[in-house]
């Protein structure tokens, strides 16, 4: 008996050893600490022991920074729109724009001056009054790199406000020409050029303000230490793991949020997330398979989310190669691939086949347009017309991750793949690591390839300015496409502010891209949420970054 | 004894450095400027400049390198590139919370693999040991993920016994002081939380401990085999000691050293995170830590994570090597 015993100690003096010889440097995070719900360990649902209405909100990935600006991803905006306000803000279902933290705005008649007039009494998180002097102050952190909070020397970057806006203080193309603090409630933004997506892009979150103090307190640590003046503020994040905001009491909308406590929580596998939704541990769950969608809609005590479009999964052509820069070849293959059946096959009908480069319910949608359709025939006759009668060989490069708009590219290729091979084109299929991949077919190593786009201001610019403009070649534009005609129309409806100018702009645009068919345009994919019935007032938005002020959790 | 141990400590010097080159290299091996990834390819050139000096990269390898030791002995793993948070206060909770679920599954592991490979070979041949031998065999060859998916799907969600994900109960969170929970929990007396935070710990310690356990208990009945056939043995049993005695005190303690080594060996491999479990699980581990940054190739993370990988493994053979002595004192270096 005493060899067991001795066996039994060792190991676990092997294990002490161990747990002490780690826990010396213990790095206790200090926001966790501050946690004071020590009542119990009741699980009950919604709410914890004190009878709170505590929401979790379970996700695939963590943020990476809850430094918004610097950053462009959709986990990490998701939790600071809830935090933070931008001066404009999106409508709760669509990317129009409605008052922010700037009640009003005025646009001079040469669409030069933008001013805005903003909300009085609000404070952030931390205290410090929110007023012009504070909006001035994050502009000028993004547009200049030497801004004594643009802490560039900590590898901070501000990409999207160098997007939307021409780059950065300094730049040739930089648009904000000056911020003119009018008195503590009212600015005025000057821009170089009229900007036609300005007010679209201010509502943008990327945009929205941080607290000047808490700038200079925090430093370059302000990515951990997030001070808005949003319905939540900010109590604790241990990475991979959750991030916990409670409701912000003197929030400017009276009444709001309804919610005590907002947990956001990370579980990769979309599988056992809809199971920790089932079990009820916790209340919403973004990112579903769409194999299970049907069951959750019929399922009791569930509710099923569909987002609206604002993203396009495409087959791209590298209009530079040979035979691509035909545009008969390039019909030819819109007519050849299925969109429908691939549609239908993955993506359970929770999607819509796309007919334009930009989704339905985007301005300056062109409904005159028809689809291609899947036409064999008349894809070999476009065929032997452009002198291709015995076919050719294509490389179809596919990507090698899942995106909102393709969940499965590698499917997606085989199908594309079958649907050539109808039209007598051989396609080989190039597989590449998603950095290089980007990488390469940036540089044009590539004839076909499968990519998409996701809109973030809701703006068709953003689209066609990005994917198919000629300045963009060398950047997002993998098509390489360049027509001066559609050029001068992007250029034009980007300078018009008339939104219904643009809006014919974009229908002419469209109308050219359809019959020049520099790709394939597949699907608009509407992501889908779930979450327990008792979860009210709950209304994703097609940005993915969904507003939780005004969710409640019903008791019964 | 003491002398041993000191000469094994002094072998560790030349592994460390070793270690420090390998993961030093990695950042440098790969093509392209660390300041232009950081920043993106909008950056400004003068930007980029800025960075390089602020990061030392315009400084000779030597000297970088130099930089690189002196900051590691400082406690500094450097910054996440895609965070740009310190590398050291992020990765520990990470660490904490793989070391926790490794020790709950090697507990399983090892008490259930140890005794199915004693009793196994006490009855050789038996039912017992032909089932124990079958179990075995499944469980080394059983996917990971699948065993966890299947767990969560039974015992999650259709009969609702356990959680599905997590360290605990996400609605109210442990304050956390070391990040091991159990141990919070116990600092705490917070004895209802223990529970909870054991039941978090269940399913996923034996999806990752069924593969240790079965390749433990094959070890144990192979080696366990070969000294009960020792002439020692049928002394012990002339003498007239009971069947009981004569496995677990006479015939065990030889047959340990094989058995430890394989432990050895399994908690190293699950301390570099068990990455299908971790995220299957949504455990917040080493390996999960490591996996994104990969995705996003934030090098220094990377090269954090493989080194502190590298050295836990390093510091179980050790602790490995001492208790071979330790147990059997015939064991001279």
């Amino acid at each position: 008996m005493k060899g067991k015993y001795a066996f039994w100690s060792i190991l676990m003096l092997l294990f002490i050893l161990l747990l002490t010889a780690c826990s010396g440097d213990g790095g206790a995070d200090p926001g966790a600490s501050e946690e004071g719900n020590e009542e119990g360990t009741s699980e009950q649902k919604g709410s914890n022991a004190a009878g709170d209405q505590v929401l979790v909100y379970a996700r695939g990935g963590d943020s990476v920074s809850l430094d918004f600006a610097s950053i462009s991803d959709g986990e990490s905006s998701r939790v600071t729109k809830n935090i933070f306000e931008s001066l404009l803000d999106y409508d709760k279902e669509s990317f129009e724009v409605v008052p922010g933290l700037a009640h009003d705005w005025e646009v001079s008649d040469d669409g030069l001056s933008y001013t805005f007039f903003l909300e009085e009494d609000v404070t952030f998180h931390d205290g410090t009054p929110f007023n012009a002097e504070a909006v001035k102050i994050n502009f000028e952190r993004w547009a200049d790199p030497k801004h004594k909070y643009a802490f560039t020397d900590k590898g901070y970057a501000y990409p999207l406000y160098g997007t939307m806006f021409g780059g950065y203080k300094g730049d040739d193309t930089h648009n904000i020409k000056e911020i003119n603090v009018v008195n503590d409630y009212e600015i005025e933004f000057v821009l170089q050029a009229p900007q036609g997506p300005f007010l679209q892009n201010m509502a943008m979150h990327y945009f929205a303000m941080t607290s000047p103090a808490a700038l200079e307190k925090y430093g370059p640590d302000i990515g951990e230490n997030p001070v808005g003046t949003g319905p939540f503020k900010f109590v604790s994040w241990s990475k991979n793991d959750q991030i916990i905001l409670e409701k912000f009491a003197d929030y400017r909308k009276e009444g709001l949020p309804k919610l005590d406590q907002v947990i956001f929580e990370v579980i990769p596998e979309n599988s056992a997330r809809l199971i920790a939704l089932r079990s009820g541990e916790v209340d919403i769950i973004d990112g579903i398979n769409p194999d299970d969608a049907a069951g959750i809609e019929s399922e009791e005590g569930l509710e099923l989310y569909v987002r609206g479009e604002n993203n396009v999964g495409f087959l791209g052509m590298n209009v530079e190669k040979e035979p691509l820069n035909d545009k008969l070849v390039r019909q030819a293959i819109n007519y050849a691939v299925d969109t429908e059946a691939i549609v239908e096959a993955l993506y359970a009908d929770y999607a819509t086949t796309a007919i334009n480069l930009i989704p339905p319910n985007y301005l300056g949608y062109n409904e005159e347009i028809k689809a291609y359709g899947y036409d064999v025939e008349r894809a070999q006759e476009l065929l032997a017309e452009a002198g291709y009668d015995n076919g050719f060989e294509l490389d179809l490069w596919v990507m090698p991750v899942s995106r909102p708009y393709m969940p499965d590219p590698e499917t997606v290729a085989e199908i594309v793949q079958s649907n050539l091979e109808e039209v007598g084109i051989t396609t080989n299929i190039v597989r590449e690591e998603w950095a290089p991949y980007l990488e390469k077919t940036g540089k044009g190593e590539h004839e076909l390839y499968l990519l998409g786009w996701s809109g973030s201001n809701g703006d068709p610019d953003y689209f066609f300015d990005s994917l198919l403009h000629g300045d963009s070649i060398g950047g997002e534009n993998r098509s390489f496409y360049k027509n001066n005609e559609v050029d001068e129309l992007i250029d034009q409806a980007g300078a018009e502010i008339d939104q219904d100018q643009r809006a014919e702009l974009y229908k002419q645009v469209q109308a050219i891209l359809h019959e020049e068919a520099p790709g394939v345009n597949i699907v608009h994919s509407t992501p889908l949420a779930a979450a327990k019935s008792e979860v009210k007032n709950f209304i994703p938005h097609p940005s993915t970054s969904d507003p939780l002020e005004e969710v409640e959790i019903a008791t019964e | 004894m003491t002398a041993y141990i000191i000469r094994r400590l002094l072998h560790l010097i030349p592994v460390l450095i070793g270690m420090t080159l390998i993961t030093f290299s990695i950042v440098h091996l790969i093509p392209g400027n660390p300041a232009q990834t950081i920043l993106g390819e909008a950056a400004t050139q003068e930007a980029v400049k800025n960075l390089e000096e602020s990061m030392g990269l315009n400084e000779p390898y030597i000297k970088q390198y130099g930089i690189y030791v002196t900051d590691l002995l400082k406690g500094d793993l450097g910054t996440s590139l895609r965070t740009k948070a310190a590398i050291t206060k992020e990765i520990w909770p990470h660490i904490a919370a793989t070391f926790e679920l490794t020790f709950f599954a090697m507990l399983f592991a090892i008490f259930i693999g140890v005794n199915a490979g004693i009793i196994s070979a006490w009855k050789q041949n038996s039912w017992f040991d032909f089932l124990a031998m079958l179990f075995a065999l499944v469980g080394v060859s059983i996917p990971v993920f699948w065993l966890a998916l299947m767990e969560q799907w039974v015992f999650a969600q259709e009969l609702g016994w356990f959680p599905a994900y997590g360290r605990e109960n996400s609605r109210d969170p442990i304050a956390a002081i070391t990040q091991f929970y159990v141990l919070d929990a116990f600092i705490h007396l917070d004895f209802p939380r223990i529970f909870t935070i054991l039941k978090h710990l269940l399913l996923p310690s034996i999806a990752l401990g069924t593969i240790p356990m079965a390749i433990i208990a094959r070890m144990t009945r192979s080696s366990m085999l070969e000294v009960m056939q020792s002439d020692y043995i049928r002394t012990v049993r002339a003498k007239g000691a009971g069947q009981f005695l004569v496995i677990y005190k006479h015939a065990l303690k030889n047959a340990t050293i094989p058995i430890l080594t394989v432990i050895g060996l399994q908690t190293g491999v699950l301390l570099g995170g068990a990455i299908l479990t971790e995220t299957i699980f949504s455990w917040p581990g080493i390996g999960r830590y490591v996996f994104e940054a990969i995705n996003y190739r934030d090098y220094p993370v990377i090269q954090s994570g493989v080194l502190v990988i590298a050295f836990l493994f390093v510091i179980i053979n050790l602790i490995i090597d001492i208790l071979y002595t330790y147990i059997d004192p015939r064991i001279k270096y």
